[in-house]
C-alpha cells in the first residue's frame, strides 16, 4: 500500500518535472512577464478595477504594435481583495511560479507595504500605484520600489497651499482607519505649522462605517473652519452627506481618493460645493493647451472610454504610467532585473497621466505637489479653482 | 452646546440601533421556530437594499421598490429554507447553522456578479431637510426608520399573541412535539419563519439605503451587529431583540463621540462578550 504511495508520488513529480522543463524550453521569443497585483473586488475595487482594465488594455496595444523588441508582454494580473495576506501570497506566486521581471500594483497602501518587503528581498522592481509615503520611502530601504500614485505629502501640502491662499487657519481632520488614512492624518498634523495652521479635532472612521455623526458632532463643537476628510470608497460620501444632515455649512475639503465620478454620483446633492486635490485627469478638458499632460490624459481617456465604455478614474492612470513607464525601460535594456531597476530610477521629464516623473535615487516618485490641481464640485462635475 | 451634542449621538445611536433591532427580530423568530441561528440573515438586508435600488432605476417610485424589494427577498427567503435548509438529511441545528453561514457567502457571491463592486445610493424617503430638534438635527429618514421599526414591532407582537398562526409559530417553538400532535404543521411554520425573517431583513436594507448606500457586502456587519443585539436581548423575544439593538446603538454612538471614533465597532463585540461571560440568558430571558 505505501510502495504504491510512493509509486504514485515519483510519477506525479516525473510529471512535473516534464513539464517544467517543456515550459522552460519554449518559443525563441519567450515572453516578458509582468505581473499586476490589484483589488479587483473588495471595498477598494473602485481602485482595482480600472488599474486591472487600464493594464490588460494597455497591453493588448503593445502588444498588437510588436511588444517590446519582439517579445509578446504578459501581463499576470491577481485580486489581492485589498487583504494583506492575500496580496502576500500572490507576490509570492508571481515570483516563483509565474516568473515576473516586475510587478505593478498593489492598489492599496497597507497591501504594497506586504509585497514591497518581498519584492525587495527578491531584488524585483515594483511600482506601486498606492499613495502612501512609506512605500518609497526612506529610499535607502527602497532600491526596487517606485510609485506613480501622487503621494498623500503632496496632497497635503496642495491642500495646505491652498487654504493659506484663502487665509484659513483652523482646520478639523476626519480620517480612515485604513492605512490610506493613518498615513494622511500623519501628514495633515506634520505639515501643518508649516502653512500656520492648526488642527483644531481630530476623528477617526472605519472604512465600512454608514454613520459618521457622532464624529461630525464633535467637531461642530469646535471652531474649525474647514473639515478636511481623508478616506476612499463610498465613506467619504457618506461624510458629505451627514454633514448636510447636521446643517454643519463648514467647507468640506476631501483627499485626492475621493477624486472620482462615483464619489460624485454617491454624495449626490451633499456634494456640491465639496474641494479636493485631483489628478490633472479628472479636468483635462479645462487645462490650457499649453499644458504638456493634456495631450497624455486625453489619449489615455479616449482609449479607456472607447474600450470599456465607462468614465476614467485617475486610479487607472496610475497603472497607465506604471506600464508605460516599464515598457519605455524595457525596450532600452531587456529584461535584466537591475538594469530594470536603474532605468526607471533614470527616467527624467516623463510625462504621464498622474504627473510630470523625474525619478532619482533619492526619489523613486519623482512627482511635486504641482501634479495636482485643487478642483470644486459644482453641479456634478469637477471644475478646476486653483 | 454639551446637551445639544449629547442629542446627537443619541438620534445617530436610536437610527442605527432601530436597524440592528430589525435585523435581531430576524434572528429572533427564526430561532423560536428552529432554534437555529440564521447567519444569512445581514444577506437579506443587503439584497432587500439592492434589488429595491434597482427596482427604482427601472420604476422611479419609492413605494413600488419598498414593496417589491421586499417581496423579492421573502421569496429568496422562501427558497433558502426550502432548497439549503430543508433537504439535510440530518437536521441538528449545528448543521443547519453551518449551512447558514454558507448560504450568506453564497448570496454575497451572488450579489457580487449580479450588482457589481460599486455602492448605489437610493433617494431619502421625504427629502433631505433636517429638522432642527433642541440644536441637534434629524433627517426625515431618521424618523421613518425609527417609526417604521415600533410599528413592525407592535405588528410582530400582536402577530404572534394574537392570531391562531402566530400561537401555532410560538407552539412550535415551545414543544415541537406537542404541536404536531394537536395538527400544527411544524414545516409550513418554519417556512413562514423564514419568509418573515427576509421581508423583515429586506425592509431594514431599504429603509437604511438612503443613510448608508448599498452595496453588495454591507450584510456581514449589519447581520454581526444584529446577531449582538438578538444575544444581548436573550434571542427569545421580540421586545429584547429591539431592546438589544437601541443600546447596541446608543452605546456605539457614545463611545464613537465621547471616547473616541476608534472604538465603535470593538463597542458592540465587547458588549456580546460581556453579556456571553456575565448574562449568557440575555436581558430578557425567552419564551424557550
Amino acid at each position: 500500500m505505501r510502495s504504491r504511495g510512493i509509486a504514485v508520488i515519483l510519477v506525479f513529480l516525473m510529471g512535473v518535472l516534464l513539464l517544467a522543463a517543456g515550459c522552460a524550453k519554449g518559443p525563441e521569443t519567450e515572453p516578458y512577464v509582468v505581473g499586476g497585483i490589484f483589488s479587483i473586488t473588495g471595498p477598494a475595487s473602485y481602485l482595482g478595477e480600472p488599474e486591472r482594465n487600464t493594464m490588460e488594455m494597455l497591453a493588448a496595444s503593445i502588444n498588437a504594435a510588436g511588444g517590446i523588441k519582439g517579445h509578446p508582454l504578459k501581463v499576470v494580473i491577481y485580486d489581492d481583495e485589498g487583504d494583506v495576506t492575500k496580496a502576500r501570497l500572490h507576490a509570492e506566486k508571481l515570483l516563483t511560479k509565474d516568473g515576473a521581471i516586475s510587478i505593478i500594483g498593489p492598489s492599496l497602501t497597507h497591501t504594497s507595504m506586504t509585497v514591497l518587503d518581498i519584492t525587495q528581498k527578491a531584488k524585483l522592481p515594483l511600482i506601486s500605484c498606492a499613495a502612501g509615503v512609506g512605500i518609497t520611502a526612506p529610499a535607502d530601504k527602497r532600491q526596487w520600489v517606485f510609485k506613480t500614485a501622487q503621494t498623500d505629502q503632496m496632497a497635503v501640502s496642495r491642500i495646505y497651499q491652498y487654504l493659506q491662499k484663502q487665509g484659513t487657519t483652523k482646520v478639523a481632520i476626519l480620517t480612515v482607519s485604513t492605512g490610506f488614512g493613518v498615513s494622511g492624518k500623519g501628514q495633515l498634523i506634520s505639515q501643518a505649522p508649516q502653512y500656520g495652521i492648526q488642527v483644531v479635532a481630530q476623528e477617526v472612521f472605519g472604512e465600512k462605517d454608514t454613520d459618521m455623526t457622532p464624529q461630525l458632532t464633535k467637531i461642530r463643537g469646535t471652531d474649525a473652519q474647514v473639515v478636511i476628510c481623508w478616506g476612499t470608497g463610498p465613506a467619504p460620501a457618506l461624510v458629505a452627506k451627514n454633514m448636510k444632515q447636521l446643517g454643519l455649512t463648514l467647507t468640506l475639503i476631501q483627499s485626492h481618493g475621493a477624486a472620482s465620478q462615483k464619489f460624485i454620483e454617491l454624495a449626490g446633492d451633499a456634494g456640491e460645493g465639496i474641494l479636493l486635490p485631483a489628478g490633472k485627469l479628472a479636468v483635462y478638458t479645462q487645462l490650457p493647451d499649453t499644458d504638456p499632460q493634456k495631450a497624455v490624459c486625453k489619449a489615455y481617456a479616449d482609449q479607456y472610454q472607447a474600450k470599456f465604455k465607462k468614465p476614467v478614474s485617475s486610479f487607472g492612470g496610475y497603472a497607465y504610467d506604471a506600464l508605460n513607464m516599464l515598457t519605455k525601460v524595457l525596450n532600452q535594456s531587456g529584461k535584466d532585473k537591475e538594469k530594470i531597476r536603474s532605468g526607471l530610477e533614470g527616467i527624467k521629464n516623463y510625462v504621464g497621466v498622474s504627473g510630470v516623473f523625474n525619478m532619482s535615487p533619492e526619489d523613486h516618485n519623482g512627482l511635486t505637489p504641482a501634479a495636482f490641481v485643487m478642483v470644486k464640485i459644482d453641479k456634478g462635475q469637477f471644475k478646476l479653482v486653483d | 452646546m454639551e446637551l445639544a451634542s449629547l442629542l446627537q449621538y443619541l438620534i445617530s445611536g436610536l437610527t442605527n440601533g432601530a436597524i440592528y433591532a430589525l435585523i435581531a427580530l430576524g434572528f429572533v423568530i427564526i430561532y423560536h421556530a428552529t432554534t437555529i441561528i440564521n447567519f444569512a440573515q445581514g444577506e437579506m438586508v443587503m439584497l432587500g437594499a439592492l434589488c429595491a435600488i434597482s427596482i427604482y432605476h427601472h420604476y422611479p417610485s419609492l413605494p413600488v421598490a419598498f414593496v417589491g424589494g421586499v417581496v423579492l427577498v421573502t421569496i429568496v427567503g422562501i427558497l433558502f429554507e426550502r432548497l439549503a435548509l430543508r433537504p439535510v438529511r440530518d437536521p441538528n441545528p449545528l448543521t443547519l447553522i453551518i449551512i447558514t453561514v454558507g448560504g450568506a457567502v453564497f448570496l454575497k457571491g451572488v450579489a457580487m456578479i449580479l450588482w457589481g463592486k460599486e455602492a448605489y445610493s437610493l433617494p431619502s424617503f421625504s427629502g433631505d431637510t433636517p429638522f432642527h430638534l433642541g440644536g441637534a438635527t434629524l433627517l426625515p429618514q431618521n424618523l421613518w426608520v425609527m417609526g417604521l421599526t415600533a410599528l413592525v414591532l407592535l405588528a410582530l407582537e400582536s402577530f404572534f399573541r394574537l392570531t391562531l398562526t402566530g400561537k401555532a409559530m410560538r407552539a412550535c417553538a415551545y414543544n415541537p412535539r406537542a404541536a404536531r400532535l394537536v395538527g400544527i404543521s411544524q414545516s409550513r411554520m418554519v417556512l413562514l419563519s423564514f419568509a418573515l425573517a427576509a421581508a423583515l431583513g429586506a425592509g431594514a436594507g431599504i429603509l437604511i439605503a438612503p443613510l448608508t448606500l448599498g452595496v453588495y457586502d454591507m450584510g456581514t456587519m449589519v447581520g454581526l451587529k444584529g446577531f449582538c443585539a438578538a444575544i444581548l436581548g436573550g434571542l427569545g423575544s421580540s421586545f429584547g431583540g429591539v431592546l438589544g439593538g437601541l443600546i447596541l446603538g446608543v452605546a456605539e454612538s457614545l463611545a464613537t463621540g465621547l471616547i473616541s471614533s476608534g472604538y465603535r465597532d470593538a463597542v458592540a463585540f465587547f458588549i456580546l462578550l460581556l453579556v456571553l461571560f456575565i448574562r449568557p440568558q440575555g436581558l430578557i430571558r425567552g419564551g424557550s
